[in-house]
């Protein structure tokens, strides 16, 4: 059984919150996953078990003026940059309540108030973003740092290079996460890529870049302070590879026919909630009825969460096309009320 | 003044660039090079590389870069050196400009400004003539605009700045040559109206006949010239700029229409799943009854555009298609 590879664990209070962030998210998800076999939320859902080491470390070096930008797999991410379990469950039912008034879903949460900016189901449609979002902060004369979180398949994508290459070139202010969980759904590392160091390809563009183990949320974490301080300070983009393992299916719909159960068992050995727990043990730290307690908060946060999901309202069909454009004064001069239901005002009819 | 479109262009954004420290621009070439259509010429020489900001050939990457820089509160211009290589940058145009603040239920604005050359007629082969902004015109959440004119040219770049949405501006590019009178002061211009640019005589003259002829973009100017040899027929016309090809200023066809009772539609695009199929549809469905003759349509040639002068030529719309179009709408014969 493996440790935390860093020297001892942080003061109680720290390393309880780094347990009761990651454990917020396991359980959010398990519900998900609950709700999703209940047939309570549809479309693709795609569950971060295993890897919440690395939104709960990385969160914790961002300032709430900095930029979060993620992927299609960012329950987490969203939970932990302070969208509410609620506000992401109502999404996933529809809801007018939830984050993005139902039109988002699983995929696209997002959330102005914790810049939180999805929730991007392209695979790497999110890098370009984090560079513009950094280039804005530079031009602006602003000390914000963008992180943009990916995972290991969006390497193989034409925007990733494009992405680095104007980051560095640029030397704008953004963290590249690269979640390598070592699998891009059913297609390894090793049968997509030609060079599998991902760290050496961010520094082949001159970016600092270095590799994390991401099962250690304390690793994690100390690496993130460490390249976010760097980045506002002025240091230009920075790279970390997190090396982590999805233990669940790529999404539900996935019998994971491409790699073994004991290759899956295996690197459960090193749940980071239970490495983090057990380390605290170790420290004495962590006794029984604290943990029990920390577990019933959690589970009470979900619960109340659930709770308001499931009395939230549809966001009403009579709002479809709100949110195409912007609300303006003046509507544009297309025929709403001459054309009746076919070519009327842009969008679609109900 | 006397001025061309593309000093028109250069004057909207040294303008804007003037008014609003967050606009800057971004593409390739657009600095040292001066513009690979000369409009930013000079530009970097008066705001700097920061705000006249070149770009490597990485399309995706920098629209992307733009819409995140939009996202972060800047007011962004993307140059694309032409439409074809916009495709390069879809993904970003179309799964994240256009759908971020719906998919946020509102919550993220993209403000940003792209601007593309479109078009043919410079015998460059089909990689560089291609007339795409009818597809982009098919896209929710963005707004598209064909400047045709030089009042166009100069005025529509800072509304476009001050829409909330993305707006993509397309150029033909054989208008930056155009020359012509531009009033000293002007300015922004609505970009939510057609514009009828000349009206057929009403049958008070003694023409029985009259047609609505529907542009826009690089085809306006010959639409102009077949309305002048069309009147010398005895055909009257009204023709109409569209300016906005999505949202389609559909009320100021219909009023035409109701006058003329026959339309022409000419666009530079194929026919095929176009922006003149979709203007032909939405005057069948909303003016049918007002129509005595089918909408006639005049459009590209289905093929990739040729290099070759006669094939590019025979393969585009012409005054002469225009004008036999017209001829059949009105009975006339063709
Ligand atoms: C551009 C694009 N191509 C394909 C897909 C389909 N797809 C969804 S997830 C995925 C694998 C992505 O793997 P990775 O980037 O490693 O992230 P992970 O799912 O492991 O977190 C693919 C191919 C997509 N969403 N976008």
């Amino acid at each position: 059984m493996t440790t935390l590879r860093n020297q001892g664990v942080p003061d109680a209070g720290h390393a309880q919150h780094l347990l009761r962030q990651m454990l917020r998210v396991r359980r959010l998800e398990e519900k998900c996953i609950e709700l999703y076999s209940a047939a309570k939320i549809r479309g693709f859902l795609h569950v971060y078990i295993g890897e919440e080491a690395v939104a709960a470390g990385v969160m914790e070096a961002l300032l709430p003026e900095d930029a979060v930008v993620a992927t299609y797999r960012e329950h987490g991410h969203a939970l932990l940059r302070g969208v509410s379990a609620g506000a992401i469950l109502a999404e996933m039912y529809g809801h007018a309540e939830g984050c993005c008034r139902g039109r988002g879903g699983s995929m696209h949460l997002f959330d102005a108030a914790t810049r939180f900016y999805g929730g991007n189901a392209i695979v790497a449609g999110g890098l370009p973003l984090a560079v513009g979002l950094a280039l804005a902060d530079r031009m602006a004369g602003r000390q914000r740092v963008t992180v943009c979180f990916f995972g290991e398949g969006a390497v193989a994508e034409g925007e990733f290079h494009e992405s680095m290459n104007l980051a560095a070139l640029w030397q704008l202010p953004v963290l590249f996460c690269c979640e390598n969980n070592l699998y891009a759904m059913g297609t390894a590392l090793g049968r997509s890529e030609s060079q599998t160091d991902i760290a050496l390809k961010a520094a082949g563009y001159e970016i600092s870049a270095w590799a994390v183990d991401g099962m250690d949320v304390l690793a994690v974490e100390e690496a993130a302070r460490r390249a976010v301080d760097a980045v506002r300070s002025g240091g230009g983009p920075h790279f970390l590879e997190l090396r982590t393992y999805r233990f669940r299916a790529h999404s539900m719909f996935d019998p994971e026919l491409y790699r073994e159960k004991s290759e899956v068992t295996r690197w459960m050995e090193r749940d980071p909630i239970s490495l983090l727990r057990a380390a605290m043990q170790a420290a004495g730290q962590l006794p029984d009825e604290e943990w029990a307690a920390l577990q019933a908060d959690v589970e009470a946060e979900i619960s109340t969460a659930v709770g308001f999901a499931e009395n939230g309202t549809p966001e009403p069909v009579s709002e479809l096309a709100r949110f195409v454009y912007s609300d303006r004064a003046d509507d544009g001069s297309d025929v709403g009320s001459v054309a009746g239901d076919g070519a009327g005002k842009e969008g679609a009819t109900p | 003044m006397k001025t061309t479109y593309r000093e028109a262009m250069r004057a909207a954004l040294r303008d804007a660039m003037q008014r609003d420290e967050r606009v800057f621009l971004m593409g390739e070439d657009v600095g040292r090079y001066g513009g690979s259509f000369a409009v930013s010429l000079g530009l970097l020489e008066e705001f700097g590389p920061e705000r006249i900001r070149d770009t490597p050939l990485s399309e995706s990457g920098f629209v992307g870069a733009g819409i995140g820089a939009a996202l972060g509160g800047m007011r962004p211009v993307v140059e694309i050196m032409t439409v074809n290589f916009s495709l390069l940058a879809l993904d970003q145009i179309i799964n994240n400009a256009a759908t971020l603040l719906h998919m946020s239920g509102g919550q993220f604005n993209v403000p940003i400004v792209i601007r593309m050359t479109t078009g043919a007629g410079r015998q460059l082969g089909a990689q560089h003539s291609h007339s795409l902004e009818g597809w982009y015109a098919h896209i929710p959440g963005l707004r598209i605009l064909a400047p045709a004119t030089l009042a166009d040219a100069r005025g529509m770049l800072w509304t476009a700045l001050q829409d909330p949405d993305p707006v993509l501006i397309f150029e033909h590019g054989s208008l930056y040559n155009m020359a012509g009178e531009l009033d000293d002061d002007a300015g922004a211009v609505d970009i939510d109206k057609a514009t009828v640019l000349r009206r057929a005589d009403s049958k008070a003259d003694g023409s029985a006949d009259a047609v609505t002829i529907i542009t826009y973009g690089g085809t306006l100017p010959m639409v102009l010239d077949a309305a002048d040899q069309l009147a010398g027929e005895g055909i009257g016309a009204d023709v109409i700029d569209l300016r906005t090809l999505r949202p389609l200023d559909t009320h100021t066809l219909l009023d035409s229409v109701a006058r003329t009772h026959r339309a022409v539609v000419v666009d530079e695009g194929w026919r095929s799943g176009s922006i003149s199929a979709e203007i032909a549809a939405r005057i069948s469905e909303l003016a049918f009854f007002d129509l005595d003759a089918p909408v006639e349509r005049v459009c590209s040639a289905e093929v990739p555009v040729p290099y070759a002068k006669h094939l590019e030529q025979a393969a585009l719309p012409s005054v002469e298609r225009v004008m036999a179009a017209a001829r059949r709408a009105v009975g006339a014969g063709g």
